[in-house]
């Protein structure tokens, strides 16, 4: 009992790792232009196909590949932001959502029409795949991988956003808009770097997502996507430590629930979604965040 | 209305009802069924714009609120005796195994069912934070579809429904269709119409009138849902199958497309719209079969460019043709007739020259 | 007929964070005045309005109307009760048309449910009808007949500003809140503005309270001033002894040159 459980833990805090580092996207994305980015998941699965391109058909080393094929998601994502957001940028909030999916779906498509929509084995790398004994249980290296990298890049990140005077004016963009752009502050690069650096964190949880379950197709980013703008909703959006925690909780939640109720297997993606209602009944503004008054 | 323009009115009525007595005798199954599919998607379109267009409110559930509909018109209307066929897994659950409705009964249940579940999600996230509804909405609909997979004793789970009584023909299709956009045409027009659009406009301004924005817009979020269950319903007894696979969330988007096209807040343009997508849809059909000329192959032509092409579509409204046909405007007989007249003045000031 | 003031605010306070917007506010208004707060920019007077319309909830004190608490009611709960405002910073419908900005504030009196209403029942094409004629009425009085049917945004601003007036009271209030009325008016129009409020007063039985800049204005019309400086209130009485407060010359008229 107590092995499985451990099982399950550290599966949950790996699952709930890689929901925090898409979640991040979201929610700085949201903090800034006040945006559900639908393309998001679409992003991160992007950045599965190009690290198996990387390896498959350039035949690069991993390490190579790896950093390719972040390279690649980060100027994808400033690249959607430049092509889909930023004409709208005075356009109704609608607009800005429709625009959103539109570039969510091209995405879907052009990667069932280019890669098709059979899923894909993704490389095996030995070095992650192979165990450990802990405690009686066997758990792959990579479950150890993901948690350590998310911390790293989480630490890197907070460093830049309170210590950098880049991180200064990100923050201060996405508390005003308007005053933040009177104050000389070129908001377009800020949005930009936004978007590399959520794209570039999205990358990093698709690669090991990738090692993790192995197999990559099309759709796997919707899911994954969905959940994670919950997960920072939960955690309280815009915050980017709200987003990790939320991440976490929705990881860790979905797997020991499962753990619990193996009947409910069929159900488990509901649970974010009811998560969420949850949360918006009785915190809405998420675990960490700050009551948002709108000016009138 | 001027009376001129009840007459034009009546006569376009009248060339409706002849369009479908002759559709029914003389075209054939596959032209028929997507004239049918035109209306039905027309259904969902127009009550998609209430909620996105009218009410400024953004959801992403009609293929969810559609999919209650069309279970609940393929379980109720699916005669007994053909019932253990179906259920050929699991039996069907006991507390409704026995119970069979008369279609337009089990039509309407599917309505008010998905108005019902639109009410479970609506009320806490357009209380709040009604920015959260594309994601909340777009969640249930995938729900939905898991449930509908799972559920094996009530819905067949993934092998679906088959031999649904087909009653839906185009009658029934083209007069719930006509029925519902008179309806909406209603609503949008009266007070109520106004008050959703208010909202549209400036939700604090509208508050500041006295307006119940929760009510409003859950009211909003209801109807259209209703509709888009009504629609659901139609749209499985005409295919006379229902099987989960038919309402990924992704089929919203081919109704976000009409919406947008037609224009977000045109009852009119939404109708037009609703036409060209499904009918272009179905004749892009050929983008995804391999295509040669003169002996070559055009390697382009596979599996998935119509969906790309499409998403393409929508990407290039959105950004170049934000107002798409009509924006928030009506086709009205004043506006056609200002159309004509202005053609014909052309015309005979080019035969004067 | 209720005893007092129609609209009495008791120590309102109103902090964001750890600014105090507005502090310890108590401001009476009786039946058939017109009243005025003023003060300098930032003084917490705009805050002051948000909180009696209920787009705030105090973080502290009691709001009463027609002696009935109001406090942390919603916004259109209470425009119900009677009280309309105008905003600042004009918030009309924009892309609407002149005569539907109006109709739409007549929603709330409303009787017919959404079914009755699409289905035009009797009562309802009664009800609509009894609507269009008001707002029509209220549109020949403020003088924008001819705009109708024109899209709110395409008015000149002075008219954009009479729009919202008549469109709050198209709501039928007995208590008018106008946020800087005359703000971007020139002279002229400025007086003329100020004999409207006084016959839309007496034509609509109304108390108005109002936030204004234009000192000419706020010293012609109102019986009774109150001053704010940063959240507090330094003043209070009628235009003269308000004029002749050291502290009120102090903080604002003194450094605004009388504007």
């Amino acid at each position: 009992m107590s092995s499985s459980f451990l099982q399950h833990l550290v599966n949950g805090i790996s699952l709930g790792s890689l929901y925090a580092l898409v979640a991040i996207g979201y929610t700085m994305v949201y903090g800034i232009l006040r945006l559900i980015n639908f393309a998001h998941g679409d992003i991160f699965m992007m950045g599965t196909y190009f690290a198996f391109f990387g390896i498959m058909t350039f035949h690069l080393p991993w390490p190579l590949a790896f950093i390719v094929a972040i390279i690649a998601t980060a100027l994808l994502g400033m690249l959607i932001e430049r092509a889909a957001y930023k004409p709208l940028r005075d356009a109704p909030k609608n607009s800005l959502l429709i625009s959103a999916i539109g570039v969510s779906f091209l995405l879907e498509n052009l990667a069932i029409y280019v890669f098709s929509g059979k899923p894909k084995a993704f490389p095996n790398i030995p070095l992650f795949a192979d165990t450990l004994g802990v405690a009686g249980v066997k758990i792959q290296f990579i479950s150890f991988f993901i948690p350590t990298v998310t911390l790293i890049f989480l630490a890197i990140l907070l460093y830049v956003i309170n210590h950098t005077k880049l991180g200064m004016a990100m923050r201060a963009v996405s508390k005003d808009y308007e005053t933040a752009m009177v104050m000389g502050i070129d908001t377009n690069r800020i949005i930009s770097i936004t978007f590399v650096i959520g794209s570039t964190l999205a990358a990093v949880g698709a690669i090991m997502w990738g090692i993790r379950y192995t197999q990559i197709q099309p759709m796997m980013g919707v899911m994954p996507g969905l959940k994670c703008f919950v997960a920072a909703v939960v955690g309280g959006i815009g915050n980017i430590k709200g987003a990790v925690v939320g991440g976490f909780i929705l990881g860790l939640g979905e797997v020991l629930l499962i753990a619990a109720l193996p009947n409910m297997t069929g159900y488990r993606d509901a649970f974010a979604f009811i998560l969420l209602i949850l949360i918006l009944l009785f915190r809405p503004t998420g675990i960490l965040g700050e009551k948002i008054t709108e000016k009138v | 209305m001027k009376k001129q323009d009840k007459i034009l009115t009546v006569i376009l009525l009248a060339a409706l009802f002849i369009f479908l007595i002759i559709a029914n005798l003389f075209l054939d199954a596959y032209i028929k069924r997507v004239l049918n599919l035109c209306a039905i998607y027309t259904i969902l379109a127009l009550s998609m714009n209430l909620i996105n267009g009218f009410t400024g409110l953004f959801s992403l559930g009609h293929a969810g609120f559609m999919a209650i509909g069309a279970y609940c018109v393929g379980i109720f209307t699916l005669p007994i005796s053909v019932r253990p066929a179906n259920f050929y897994i699991e039996p069907m659950h006991p507390a409704i195994a026995n119970v069979e409705l008369p279609f337009f009964v089990a039509l309407l249940l599917g309505g008010v069912l998905a108005a019902f579940f639109a009410f479970l999600i609506g009320a806490p996230v357009l209380r709040l934070r009604d920015d959260y509804l594309a994601i909340a909405t777009l969640g249930f609909s995938e729900i939905i579809r898991i449930v509908l997979t799972n559920m094996q004793s009530i819905t067949n789970g993934p092998l679906g429904i088959k031999n649904i009584p087909t009653t839906a023909n185009m009658w029934w299709i083209y007069g719930v269709t006509l029925v519902t956009v008179i309806f909406l045409v209603l609503l949008i027009s009266s007070s109520y119409g106004r008050a959703f659009k208010a909202i549209r406009e400036d939700e604090i301004a509208a508050q500041a009138m006295g307006i119940n924005l929760f009510r409003h817009k859950i009211l909003s979020f209801m109807i259209g849902a209703f509709f888009a269950g009504i629609a659901g319903g139609l749209y499985a007894s005409m295919l006379s199958t229902v099987d989960p696979k038919n309402f990924i969330f992704t089929l919203t988007y081919n109704f976000l497309l009409i919406i947008v096209l037609g224009g977000m807040g045109s009852v009119s343009g939404t109708i037009i719209s609703a036409y060209i997508v499904t009918a272009g849809l179905e004749i892009m059909r050929f983008f995804d079969e391999p295509l040669s000329i003169f002996g070559v192959s055009i390697p382009l032509f596979r599996p998935g460019l119509r969906m790309v092409i499409f998403s393409i579509c929508l990407m290039i409204i959105v950004l170049f043709f934000r107002n798409g046909l009509m924006g928030n405007k009506e086709l009205n007989w004043d506006m056609l007739r200002g159309l004509f007249s202005k053609r014909s003045k052309r015309i005979k000031g080019g035969e004067a020259r | 007929m209720t005893q007092g003031p129609i609209l009495e605010t008791k120590s309102i306070t109103m902090r964001f964070g750890g600014v105090v917007a507005v502090n310890n506010l108590s401001i009476e208004v009786n039946k058939g005045e017109i009243v005025a707060l003023i003060g300098p920019n930032g003084a917490g007077k705009t805050t002051a309005f948000n909180m009696i319309t209920g787009v705030y909830t105090p973080t502290s004190g009691k709001i009463y109307y027609e002696g009935q608490d109001i406090t942390g009611l919603r916004p259109d709960q209470i425009t119900e009760k009677g009280i309309a405002r105008t905003f600042q910073n004009i918030r009309l419908f924009k892309k609407l048309t002149v005569f539907d900005n109006v109709l739409i504030a007549c929603h709330l009196r409303l009787k017919s449910n959404f079914l009755t209403a699409a289905l035009r029942f009797r009562q309802y094409r009664r009800e609509e009808q009894r609507m269009r004629e008001q707002s029509l009425e209220l549109i020949k009085k403020f003088g924008l007949e001819k705009y109708k049917d024109d899209i709110a945004s395409s008015l000149p601003y002075g008219l954009q500003r009479r729009l919202e007036i008549a469109r709050a009271l198209a709501t039928q209030p007995k208590l008018l809140l106008l946020d800087e009325p005359a703000a971007g008016m020139n002279p002229k129009e400025t007086e003329e503005l100020s004999a409207f409020i006084r016959e839309i007063k007496d034509e609509y039985n109304l108390t108005v309270f109002l936030i204004e800049h234009h000192m000419d204005l706020v010293m012609e019309i109102s019986d009774r001033i109150y001053v704010l400086d940063f959240g507090e209130t330094i003043a209070k009485g009628t235009a003269e002894d308000v004029q002749n407060d050291p502290r009120v010359i102090e903080a604002y008229l003194g450094v605004d040159d009388n504007a």
